[in-house]
C-alpha cells in the first residue's frame, strides 16, 4: 500500500482488491466473540476532524481500536484549532506526538494534500471538502461485491474479484459529493461502468475526461442498473439555483417507490448517509431490502479495519 | 547554484547617490547589441545617452563591457503591488523597486488595493514619494476608481490626477469595476484629464468562491471553478463601453484565449482598448495545481494550454500590447495553509524578461525589439510613463535608462531565497529560466547589477 490513501486513484485496481479482500477476512474475525486484534498495538491513529462527522469518526475510532492501536480524537472545536492555529501547526504538533496516522476531515478540497507535506505518518482522507472521501468510496465497493456476489449475478463476490461489469448509477449532487468523486474513480478502476445522473447545474464542468457516463434523466437509467448510490441533496442549493424547488427536484430526481420498480430485481439501493427521507429518497427505499444503508455502516468499520492495517500493520508483515 | 558572482549580491543600497560609480556619471556601454541587433558603443553622460555607435573612446567615462549582452529600454511594468502602506510583512516600496530594478525594469505602476487604499491624493503621493526616496525606479501610483475599493462611489479621481504623483491610471485591481453605470461614469470622467481605467476584470457573480480555472483539473480536485466567461463577458462589456464613450480602457492581467479574440475584435474597431499579459499566464497552466500547491493559486487562475497559445499568439501579433507583472507578493503564512483560505497572487518582477524569453524569444514569436516593444514602449505610452522618458529609443538624446541582459546566459534554477523581493511566493520556484538581467541603468545611474560580474562598480 501507498504511504497516504488521500485520493481513490491512489489505488491501483490490485490495492483496491487487496483492501476489498482484507476486508472480507476481518469480517469474519469481527464476527467472533473478541473482536479485538493486537496487530497495531502502540501505534498512534489520531483523529483530526475539522468537521461535525460522529458518523464518519467512530467509525474509524471503533475500525482502529479493534486493531489495539491507540486512537487520540483531535477535534477542531474547543482546541488550539479554534483559536486560530493554521492547519500546518496542528501538523507539526500531531508530529510531535508520534501520529502513525491521521485520519483527516476537512472542509477544504486539498487539505490532506497540505497535511501529507507537513508530516511523517500516513494521511488518511476521511472527507476533503467537496473533492475526496475514499474510505468511503471502498466501503460501497466492499458492500456491492458483498451484496452482488450471489449465484444468481455472477461470482463477483469471491476473494480476488472486482466489479467487472456492474452497472453503478450515482444520482444527485455530483458537483459538490467527494462521494461522486472518489465512486467514479474506485468502482471504474475495480471494473464497473459508471453513470452519473443530475440535473445540469450538478454536473461538474469539464467532466468529459471522468471514467463514467453523463444522463440526465434518472428514469431511463434505471433499468440498465445493478447498483443505483442515492447523494444527499442540501435543500441550500436551492438558494443559489441549482434547482427550482424541493418538489420539482424530488419529482425529476427523488427515488421514491414507483422509480424503485424501474430497477432490475437484483439490484441494490444505496446511500451514503445522512439521508434526507423524502427528498432524494423516500422512506420505502430507504427501509426495503433492496437498501443496504445499515450495512453500509458496519461495512465501514471493516474496512477501515483494512485501510489501517494495510497502511500500518501489513508493512511489517504482522499476522 | 552557480559559482559566478551573482548581480543579486550587489544590488547597492538604497539612496541614489550610493549607486553611483566612483563619484562619476559618465558611462561608456561597449559592444551592447542594441535590442538584440548589431553591437554598439553607448556613452552617456549627465543621465541621457549621448552618442551611440561603433568605437567610441571612453575620455575619462567609466567603461562597463557589454560584450555579448544585448540593451533594451527600460522596462515598464504596469501591474504590481508593492503593498506599502499596510502591508509590509509582505513588501515594501524598497524592497518591491529593488526587486523591478533587479529584474530590468525602471518603471513601475503601483496597484491601488493597499491598506489604506490608494484612493486619495494623500495616498498616491505617499507611495510616489516613497519611491522617490528609494530610488531604484520611477513608482507611478496607480489611483482607486472607487472609494476604497468599495465599488459603489467613485474616488477623487481628478485630485489624484493632479497630485504630485500626476496618477493616469485608475483602477480597483483585486476587485473588478462590476456595476456597468459606474464604469461608464469612470470611463467618461477620466476623458477629462486623460485617464485611463485599467479593468481587472471578473464577473463577481460567476466567480463567487472560485478557486482554479473551471475545467477539467478544478472539477476532479473538488475546486470552486473560475470560468473563462466569467472575465470575457466583462471585457466585451468594457469594450462596448469604451467605444460608447470614446475613451480609454486597459485590460489588467488579461487569461484567456476568448478574451484574445474580443480585445483583437475591439481593436480591430478602431475603439481604444490595450490590454496586458502576465508572465505566469503565458508560462504556467493550471494542472500546475495538482497537488494544492499554493505558489500556483493566482487571480485570475492559471487556465489551459491552448489560453497559453492564444496569449502568446496575441502577445505575438500586437493584440495584447504589454507583459505585465502583477508582482503580488505575500508572507509565508498566507501561503502555507488549505487552497481555498490561501492568497491569491504570484510574485513576478525578477523573472519576468526571463518567462518572456522562455515563453516568446526562444520559441520565435518575437523578437527582441518586438520584447522592447511589449515590456517598454507601449506600455510606457499605455501609463503615460513616455512623458517621462520611458520606453525611448536607445538614441541620442534619450534618458540613459535601459537594461543590459544576457539572452545565452545558460539556464538557470530559480531560487525565490535569492530574490530581492521580501516575499518568496514565486511560482517558477525551481524552474530553470534562460537569460539573466546584468544591469540596470535609471537616468544614468546604475539601480541593479556590477560591472562584468567582478561584483564592484
Ligand atoms: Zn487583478
Amino acid at each position: 500500500m501507498k504511504r497516504h490513501l488521500i485520493s481513490a486513484a491512489d489505488l491501483s485496481r490490485e490495492e483496491a482488491v487487496l483492501v476489498l479482500d482484507t476486508a472480507a477476512e476481518l469480517a469474519g474475525v469481527s464476527a467472533r466473540p473478541i473482536r479485538k486484534l493486537p496487530t497495531l498495538r502502540g501505534r498512534t491513529v489520531v483523529n483530526l476532524f475539522y468537521e461535525d462527522s460522529t458518523r464518519t469518526r467512530t467509525s474509524f475510532e471503533a475500525a482502529a481500536k479493534r486493531l489495539s492501536a491507540d486512537v487520540i480524537n483531535f477535534s477542531a472545536r474547543g482546541s488550539s484549532v479554534a483559536k486560530g492555529e493554521s492547519l500546518k501547526d496542528t501538523a507539526l504538533t500531531l508530529e510531535a506526538m508520534g501520529a502513525d496516522a491521521i485520519v483527516v476531515r476537512h472542509g477544504a478540497s486539498g487539505a490532506p494534500h497540505r497535511l501529507a507535506g507537513w508530516v511523517t505518518g500516513s494521511v488518511i482522507n476521511a472527507g476533503d471538502g467537496t473533492h475526496e472521501h475514499p474510505t468511503q468510496a471502498l466501503l460501497d465497493a466492499f458492500t456491492i461485491r458483498q451484496r452482488l456476489g450471489s449465484p444468481d449475478h455472477g461470482a463477483s463476490g469471491r476473494r480476488g474479484a472486482g466489479l467487472d461489469g456492474v452497472r453503478a448509477t450515482i444520482v444527485g449532487d455530483v458537483l459538490h459529493s467527494r462521494v461522486a468523486r472518489s465512486g467514479v474513480l474506485l468502482l471504474s478502476t475495480l471494473g464497473a461502468d459508471v453513470t452519473l445522473v443530475a440535473p445540469p447545474t450538478l454536473i461538474p464542468f469539464g467532466v468529459g475526461g471522468w471514467p463514467c457516463k453523463i444522463s440526465y434523466d434518472l428514469d431511463a437509467e434505471l433499468p440498465k442498473s445493478d447498483v443505483v448510490m442515492m447523494l444527499r441533496v442540501q435543500q441550500e442549493r436551492m438558494t443559489a439555483a441549482y434547482f427550482p424547488t424541493v418538489r420539482e427536484y424530488r419529482r425529476r430526481y427523488g427515488l421514491d417507490a414507483g422509480r424503485m420498480s424501474l430497477l432490475p430485481d437484483h439490484a441494490i439501493v444505496m446511500h451514503p448517509g445522512p439521508m434526507n427521507r423524502g427528498v432524494e429518497i423516500a422512506a420505502e427505499v430507504a427501509d426495503s431490502p433492496r437498501s443496504t444503508i445499515v450495512e453500509q455502516v458496519s461495512n465501514g468499520v471493516i474496512v477501515r479495519m483494512a485501510v489501517l492495517y494495510l497502511m500500518l500493520g501489513g508493512v511489517e508483515g504482522n499476522s | 547554484m552557480s559559482n559566478r558572482p551573482d548581480s543579486r549580491g550587489t544590488a547597492s543600497g538604497s539612496g541614489t547617490a550610493n549607486r553611483r560609480g566612483a563619484g562619476n556619471d559618465r558611462w561608456l556601454i561597449k559592444g551592447a547589441r542594441v535590442l538584440g541587433g548589431v553591437a554598439a558603443d553607448i556613452r552617456v553622460a549627465g543621465g541621457v545617452i549621448e552618442s551611440v555607435g561603433e568605437g567610441l573612446v571612453a575620455d575619462g567615462a567609466t567603461v562597463f563591457d557589454a560584450d555579448g549582452l544585448i540593451v533594451l529600454p527600460g522596462l515598464v511594468d504596469l501591474h504590481a503591488h508593492l503593498r506599502e502602506p499596510g502591508r509590509e510583512d509582505a513588501e515594501t516600496v524598497e524592497t518591491g523597486t529593488r526587486a523591478a530594478a533587479l529584474g530590468g525594469y525602471t518603471a513601475v505602476h503601483a496597484m491601488a488595493n493597499t491598506e489604506p487604499v490608494a484612493d486619495t491624493a494623500g495616498v498616491v503621493e505617499q507611495v510616489w514619494r516613497l519611491g522617490r526616496q528609494a530610488g531604484y525606479v520611477d513608482v507611478r501610483p496607480v489611483g482607486a476608481v472607487t472609494v476604497g475599493i468599495g465599488g459603489e462611489n467613485l474616488a477623487e479621481l481628478g485630485a489624484m490626477a493632479e497630485s504630485a504623483a500626476r496618477v493616469t491610471m485608475f483602477s480597483d485591481d483585486g476587485h473588478c469595476v462590476s456595476d456597468p453605470l459606474l464604469m461608464r461614469r469612470a470611463l467618461e470622467y477620466v476623458k477629462a484629464f486623460g485617464g485611463v481605467i485599467a479593468q481587472h476584470a471578473q464577473e463577481p457573480r460567476l466567480t463567487e468562491g472560485a478557486q482554479l480555472h473551471e475545467g477539467e483539473v478544478a472539477s476532479r480536485l473538488g475546486l470552486a471553478g473560475w470560468p473563462s466567461a466569467a472575465e470575457e463577458a466583462i471585457i466585451a462589456r468594457d469594450c462596448l463601453l469604451a467605444a460608447h464613450t470614446n475613451s480609454r480602457l486597459h485590460v489588467c492581467h488579461v487569461s484567456t484565449a476568448g478574451s484574445v479574440e474580443i480585445i483583437r475584435w475591439a481593436k480591430s474597431k478602431g475603439w481604444q482598448v490595450t490590454a496586458e499579459v502576465t508572465p505566469h499566464h503565458l508560462l504556467l497552466t493550471d494542472d500546475l495545481a495538482e497537488n494544492y500547491d499554493t505558489v500556483y493559486k493566482v487571480n485570475p487562475p492559471l487556465r489551459t494550454r491552448d489560453d497559453v497559445t492564444a496569449l502568446r499568439n496575441g502577445l505575438a501579433d500586437g493584440s495584447i500590447d504589454a507583459v505585465a507583472t502583477d508582482h503580488a507578493p505575500h508572507p509565508v503564512e498566507a501561503k502555507e495553509t488549505e487552497w481555498a483560505q490561501a492568497a491569491m497572487g504570484m510574485t513576478g518582477l525578477e523573472t519576468a524578461l526571463r518567462v518572456v524569453q522562455e515563453a516568446m524569444v526562444d520559441t520565435g514569436l518575437l523578437d527582441w525589439a518586438g520584447v522592447a516593444d511589449r515590456m517598454s514602449v507601449r506600455p510606457a505610452r499605455i501609463g503615460q510613463a513616455a512623458a517621462a522618458g520611458h520606453g525611448q529609443p536607445i538614441a541620442p538624446g534619450s534618458p540613459a535608462s535601459f537594461t543590459l541582459y544576457d539572452p545565452a546566459a545558460g539556464r538557470e534554477r530559480v531560487d525565490p531565497a535569492a530574490h530581492a523581493s521580501k516575499s518568496r511566493n514565486s511560482p517558477f520556484a525551481g524552474m530553470t529560466l534562460p537569460g539573466r538581467v546584468h544591469a540596470t541603468f535609471l537616468r544614468g545611474v546604475p539601480t541593479a547589477g556590477d560591472r562584468a560580474g567582478d561584483g564592484r562598480w
